[in-house]
């Protein structure tokens, strides 16, 4: 049953917590496990347990469960835990009762006054345990997340339902209940009174803590943004200080870190993702474009549409002719305008720099013809660039 | 003549920066920080043009215009923004403002916007005859005044060229018009657009999120 994981070693700073050995196990870990945290040898604990296993089979029992609600060594609280828990319990729950059912038939049994609560009583505690075991490192997310908060809470419950059902069941069954309620009662009194006296100070714990957490998430947002400056804000500063004497490379860089920085402000995510509309996606090639050359690409857009096939090509096409002006314009501006109207998307890219005679231009010379001309005439659309010698280019792209 | 200007921006830096980029180009009377301060300085020292931040503390670049020009209408607005919200563009033309600028723009371009709003042109970033455009578009649906809800097609074709990168003379050229009869469509187009009741247009500019 025990399948072999990853080893990882140990060695270094032994978890006290009660956890299911990763190295030392026979089977589940499980011995190695609490020999390690009671400092017991492991031998002992193996030879414990297969003893308890004659004797009624309570050491099966007590290891499925210790298998089931122990937590394996650096088995953070993942998101993947509880997942895991429900099937495995399912499973081993069966097999566990398969067992204790056989050996009840098998004559080799206590009674079932001694073992049921027994093992109601052992559920309950795994519960609690493991529980504690958990909460040992609270985390960030623990704190957030609140559902996972309350099912802590629940499942405490639980195991203290299931603890108190388990000594009372066993209590009344082996008559002892009458002799003991006077001594049960007199110690909930004490209890209540305990719990009455200290409530303020548990209560104010509480707070305290809470406050605690809350100062944490917010010095944690803190240092988020201060992360985030530092890794772009401060570097490009940084950047720009180092080429004070080249212009455009300063230029560059703080349209850059604008750009970005603004995105991060008010955009958060959307940036992150993939462009899917027309606007973002020329949006992206501007700044793309404006990067690899240093000049502004200045995008403006009326209407948009979602991204497809078409559109795309459109984006490509725009793309090669902003490269185009910020090669060879001079011009230190390209004016991209967008519009989306009754179905058709055209696209201007303008420039006001030195311009060319397009008579003059060789025919051969494909940048023009098959990147921008072609692409846009293959999905049913069309190009054309205007230009005048001194007066710059404009390339309008309609689909 | 150069035109006398006041400052009104919550950054020192950004003021110092301005004042420095427009050199000798204009006559700076005056800077103020905050609305309270900007609008009691322009009372008083009557500029011709009033560069105004969009964003400020208490009310924003709107509040100034609100409550400057039933004093003092003679006095005119350059918006400058950081931020191509519609929301915040279109509020501070519809306040009265008489154009606006990005702060990414260069010295030069700024006096040259700030020269023509002090002879009482109107000034389109291309980013705002694009929000224009955009507003107008939808079916203007039941309106109460036609005229002043719509744009009409050679207004659209003059905002389309600004939106596409043409300056004022281009414009002209391209549509063989004068120079003066596209800043009669242009400031025809400011005058719908500060006046216009269509209620899609607020809500337009509300639901529409940075480019």
């Amino acid at each position: 049953m025990g399948s072999s994981k990853a080893v990882t070693s140990d060695t270094q700073s032994p978890p006290r917590r009660l956890a299911r050995s990763r190295t030392d196990r026979m089977l589940g870990g499980v011995c190695g496990g609490v020999a390690r945290a009671t400092g017991l040898d492991p031998l002992v604990v193996r030879v414990a347990v297969l003893a308890l296993t004659a004797a009624g089979g309570t050491g099966v029992l007590l290891y499925a469960l210790a298998w089931v609600f122990l937590p394996e060594d650096g088995d953070g609280a993942g998101p993947s835990h509880r997942s895991r828990d429900a099937g495995e319990i399912l499973a081993v729950g069966s097999i566990v009762l398969g067992v204790i059912l056989l050996i009840r038939s098998s004559g080799l049994w206590f009674g079932d006054a001694l073992v049921w609560p027994a093992l109601l009583a052992g559920v309950g505690l795994a519960v609690i345990w493991r529980q504690t075991g958990a909460e040992g490192r609270p985390s960030l997310s623990d704190v957030v997340d609140l559902r996972s908060r309350r099912a802590a809470l629940a499942r405490v419950g639980v195991g203290v339902v299931l603890v108190v059902s388990g000594v009372g069941a066993f209590l009344a069954a082996s008559d002892a209940f009458s002799a003991v309620r006077q001594g049960i009662l007199a110690s909930a009194a004490i209890v209540g009174g305990l719990a009455l006296i200290t409530g303020p100070f548990w209560i104010r714990m509480g707070r305290d803590l809470a406050d605690e957490r809350r100062q944490r998430i917010r010095s944690e947002e803190r240092a988020e943004v201060a992360a985030h400056l530092h890794d772009s804000v401060l570097q490009t500063l940084a950047l720009i200080q180092r080429n004070a004497d080249d212009p455009r490379a300063v230029v560059t860089m703080a349209r850059r870190q604008e750009r970005e920085l603004r995105g991060w402000l008010f955009e958060h995510d959307q940036l992150q993702a993939d462009a899917q509309t027309l606007a973002a996606a020329l949006a992206r090639a501007g700044e793309e474009v404006e990067g690899l050359h240093g000049v502004n690409i200045d995008v403006v857009a009326v209407g948009d549409l979602p991204l497809d096939d078409r559109a795309r090509a459109l984006v490509a096409a725009a793309r090669e002719a902003m490269v185009n002006a910020a090669k060879w314009s001079g011009d230190d501006t390209v004016s991209v305008y967008a519009e989306v109207r009754e179905g058709e998307a055209s696209v201007f890219v303008r420039d006001w720099g030195r311009g060319f005679d397009l008579d003059a231009v060789a025919a051969d010379r494909h940048g023009v013809r098959e990147s921008i001309v072609d692409r846009m005439a293959r999905h049913g659309g069309k190009a054309v660039v205007r230009s005048t010698p001194g007066e710059g280019t404009e390339v309008e792209l309609r689909l | 003549m150069k035109p006398r200007v006041f400052l009104v921006d919550d950054h020192e830096l950004f003021r110092s920066g301005v004042r420095a980029e427009l050199g000798d180009a204009v006559d700076v009377v005056g800077e103020a920080s905050e609305v309270d301060a900007a609008v009691e300085m322009i009372l008083e020292r009557r500029p011709e043009v009033v560069l105004l931040d969009v964003h400020l503390p208490d009310g924003g670049g709107r509040a100034v215009v609100q409550r400057v020009v039933p004093q003092a209408p003679e006095v005119r607005f350059l918006a400058l923004s950081v931020s191509d919200a519609a929301e915040d563009v279109i509020g501070v033309i519809r306040a009265g403002a008489r154009g606006y600028v990005t702060k990414t723009i260069s010295g030069p371009e700024l006096a040259d916007a700030i020269r023509r709003v002090a002879e009482g042109d109107v000034v389109f970033s291309r980013r705002l005859a694009g929000f224009v455009l955009d507003a107008f578009a939808a079916s203007p649906g039941p309106s109460a005044d036609p005229e002043l809800d719509q744009l009409t097609a050679r207004e659209q074709e003059v905002l389309r060229l600004i939106a596409r990168g043409y300056p004022y003379k281009a414009i002209a050229k391209e549509l063989v018009i004068s120079a003066r009869t596209v800043e009669t469509h242009v400031s025809s187009v400011l005058h719908k657009l500060q006046l216009s009741n269509r209620h899609d247009l607020t809500r337009w500019a509300a639901e529409r999120r940075l480019i």
